[in-house]
């Protein structure tokens, strides 16, 4: 059978539509629950990476009692390769405060806040000023909300939803256990919905044109259309917009340069695809269609044959080790021994079996960092070492 | 009274005393001074009635929340995967040969700070570099000696170009 995961290009996200007052009267004419479902239909799940289906976010969110909740949008677009939130926020601010508003009123917040990393400091004045004006047609319909910015430093972690609670609280990035889960007790300890960006500019589409419209993109678990971000060696780098479930080979064709030799998904924290595996690989989230299928936050970088895999992975390592929080031991110790043993292999200290040895403590990491920082090194690496491994030894 | 404890006082006027006031208020001295003093952190702490120790913790988890002296423009050249693939290290020697300093040092002057740091989500215009706040895409070589160049010229009138 032959497999339809062509690449499809969607424009949802950045047409421009000015009738955001309509959509956000509209929305809070309708009971919270009929907006849940809606968004439950739609199977919209999470764009930062991690995938988790929204529409049960708002829900599980909604239904725990407290007086403070809080809606916060996740800003802090840190992970190597990924630059579309930005652009979302500098072109069509207003779908994402729509979201953030319709969201706090499903869960009954009253306060929402944008998380924005420090790098992203020149977005400021615009994005401050579309909220002004946002806030002042809530007011007029009577909708109690109001959203702030609130300014990241330069900690990649901070990306992770419980240490940017702890950064926001004014403490150092330090993810937290879970549970509990945000839903019960996230932001100041009260239950708080956080999403990304871009996910809740998807709610927007969703709730103009209907969760069928956007159900109808996507394949089966992978639902909707997603903006990728594209680097690397690649003759058009960029953010575009594709449907979920198209297959590697394909999106290589189309963005590659003719000598793509693997492509990195999901940043540094994701996946290496090498070239033999491009066919069977399909972009989206969990479900295994024909082969193998990474979730990816959108992150899409492009290797061509003159690129050393152990540069990458030395980059990667060093960004790992600069970004740990340090908090639990796996991670900080486990980015240091990695870094420093792909060097001692190649420069003949260790011995090439030693990489067998790092292999065993990535899957260590995986299975005991506190976060997904530490638990995802193994990723990258794994999939480096295996794929290229004559390369990290000669 | 030091101008950093009037400025202190002012941004805790304006945030508010409480510990998940500590970030803008760590924020709004960086903007001003460039870096966080211990004087400063310590200052902030009995603003804020906190442990100085805490607000020490805390503002150096935060690689944008300096605690050295910098200079008046802190140039970060981006690192990660793309920029580095896209000719990084000749945009840092270019900058290293034009102000006479290497990563992580400061010119005599006290102007310019080069460092180096994490992904700035510009890697489709690789490579890029932060000046303070102002972001620049697609370097080159020639391009970072006219960007400088305007930054040096800047200095010369007298004008500001802060953010």
């Amino acid at each position: 059978m032959t497999t339809s995961y062509q690449l499809k290009r969607a424009d949802f996200i950045f047409k421009y539509e000015n009738d955001w007052e309509e959509i956000l009267s509209k929305c809070i004419s309708r009971t919270p629950q009929e907006l849940v479902n809606e968004l439950i239909s739609s199977e919209l799940k999470g764009r930062g990476g991690a995938g988790f289906p929204t529409g049960l976010k708002w829900k599980i969110t909604a239904e725990v009692e407290d007086p403070i909740k809080y809606v916060i949008c996740n800003a802090d677009e840190g992970e190597p390769g990924t630059f579309k939130d930005r652009e979302i926020l500098s072109m069509v601010p207003y779908k994402v405060l729509t979201g953030m508003a319709v969201c706090g009123y499903v869960i009954g917040a009253k306060e929402g806040y944008i998380y924005l990393r420090g790098e992203y400091f020149f977005l400021q004045p615009e994005l401050n000023k579309a909220i002004r004006e946002f806030e002042y047609y809530c007011k007029e319909i009577n909708l109690d909300f109001t959203i702030r910015i609130f300014m990241g430093s330069g900690a990649y972690i901070c990306g992770e939803e419980t240490a940017l609670f702890e950064s926001m609280e004014g403490k150092r990035g330090e993810p937290r256990n879970k549970p509990p889960f945000p839903s019960n007790s996230g932001y100041m300890g009260k239950p708080t919905v956080i999403n990304n960006v871009e996910t809740l500019a998807h709610t927007y589409t969703i709730f103009k044109y209907g969760a069928k419209r956007f159900y109808d993109l996507g394949v089966q678990y992978s639902r909707g259309s997603k903006l990728f971000s594209v680097s690397g060696d690649t003759p058009k780098p960029g953010i575009y917009e594709l449907e979920l479930g198209m297959s590697l080979a394909d999106f290589v064709e189309e963005f590659g340069d003719g000598d793509t030799k693997a492509v990195q998904v999901g940043g540094a924290s994701g996946f290496l695809v090498p070239r033999k595996r491009f066919t069977e690989t399909a972009i989206g989230f969990q479900g295994k269609l024909t082969g193998i299928s990474l979730p990816t936050g959108g992150s899409m970088m492009l290797f061509n044959s003159s690129r050393s895999m152990f540069n990458v992975l030395d980059n990667y390592l060093e960004f790992f080790r600069e970004e740990s929080c340090g908090q639990c031991t796996p991670c900080r110790v486990g980015c240091q021994q990695l870094l420093m043993g792909i060097k001692a292999v190649k420069r003949g200290e260790k011995k090439a079996q030693y990489l067998d040895k790092l292999l065993r403590l990535t899957d260590t990491m995986k299975l005991t960092a506190k976060c997904g920082l530490g638990q995802s090194v193994a990723n990258s690496f794994s999939s480096i070492v295996e794929n290229f491994r004559e390369e990290m030894i000669y | 009274m030091n101008p950093v404890s009037d400025l202190i006082k002012s941004l805790a006027d304006q945030h508010g005393r409480n510990r998940h006031n500590l970030l803008p208020i760590l924020q709004g001295v960086v903007e001003q001074e460039k870096y966080l003093s211990e004087y400063s952190m310590i200052e902030i702490a009995r603003e804020l009635d906190l442990p100085a120790s805490e607000v020490y913790g805390t503002a150096t988890f935060y690689s944008f929340l300096e605690y050295k002296k910098m200079g008046k423009y802190i140039i970060r050249i981006c690192k990660t995967i793309t920029c580095s693939m896209k000719g990084k290290n000749q945009i840092l020697l270019a900058i290293e040969d034009m102000l006479k300093i290497h990563v992580g040092e400061t010119t005599p002057d006290g102007n310019f700070s080069l460092l180096q740091t994490n992904c700035l989500g510009f890697c489709h215009k690789a490579p890029a570099m932060l000046i303070n706040n102002e972001v620049f895409t697609d370097l080159t070589p020639e391009k970072v000696h006219e960007i400088l160049g305007s930054y040096l010229n800047k200095k010369k009138e007298g004008g500001s170009h802060d953010n």
